[in-house]
């Protein structure tokens, strides 16, 4: 049976239609984590009119699969989900989901966050921002590098 | 030694190419090596691969020091601090 499920794609997500799928036909599951993550409007105190997503094809899908495995070895979660989407967004659109399956929700939400943080930091992708001021890439944060220290890898 | 090139982002645009096939001479063994190879092909490579800029480096698609000896025919690709999620 298939655990992890990892997709990279343009179009959108439904979130009631990947979690239902997720936890389907599996009565262990107690806990379901899921986070969404969208596009912003301001970004450095700049207008965002829009963003482009672009990615690393094959290296993108085996950074994700690492993620999850050393989530695996950290808690015992049942299923994981990410979608990440790339190509064109705009303001409010949906950009990435994560889902985790466990039988408590303890583990389930540390390692949903854990994936989050992981991504944000070790799976190659970058956000190109369309601005009043110009086409702009966007600067990697200190702040997701803090986020991901806390792990302690 | 034969290297498949990638570069991805603010440095492909900057570099103007998505992907090269080189053949790096022998004194070239590790990727700050290779990086400084690139370097002395002058501009935009010595401005877009700037030692003094942060840049990440993957080596058969998974991200590796700089120090990381090279390999046959291998992948390597350079672009910046990843801005995901």
């Amino acid at each position: 049976m298939q655990n992890d499920f990892i997709r990279i794609q343009e179009a959108d997500f439904d979130l009631t239609t990947e979690v239902t799928t997720l936890r389907k036909d599996d009565p262990r599951v107690g806990a379901v984590v899921t986070f969404v993550g969208t596009v912003r409007d301001l970004n450095d105190g700049s207008q965002v009119k829009g963003m482009t997503l672009e990615h690393y094809p094959g290296m993108t899908e085996k950074s994700l699969e690492e993620i999850i495995t050393q989530a695996r070895g950290r808690w015992d979660i049942y299923k994981t989900l990410v979608i990440h989407r790339v190509g064109l967004l705009m303001p409010e659109d949906q950009i990435v989901l994560v889902a985790v399956t466990s039988a408590h929700r303890g583990e389930a939400f540390a390692a949903c966050e854990f994936i989050m943080d992981y991504l944000k930091t070790a799976a190659p992708f970058w956000k190109k921002e369309d601005t009043p001021e110009g086409a702009r890439w966007v600067d990697a944060r200190v702040t997701d590098d803090t986020a991901m220290a806390r792990w302690n890898l | 030694m034969k290297i498949q090139l990638r570069f991805f982002a603010s440095l492909r645009e900057g570099l103007g190419i998505a992907e090269e096939s080189i053949t790096a001479p022998e004194p070239v063994k590790t990727i700050a090596d290779l990086r400084g190879y690139l370097i002395e092909r002058g501009n935009p490579w010595s401005e877009v691969l700037a030692s003094k800029k942060v840049i990440r480096c993957a080596l058969n698609q998974e991200m590796v020091k700089e120090s990381t000896l090279l390999l046959e025919g291998a992948e390597v690709a350079f672009f910046p601090p990843v801005t995901g999620g």
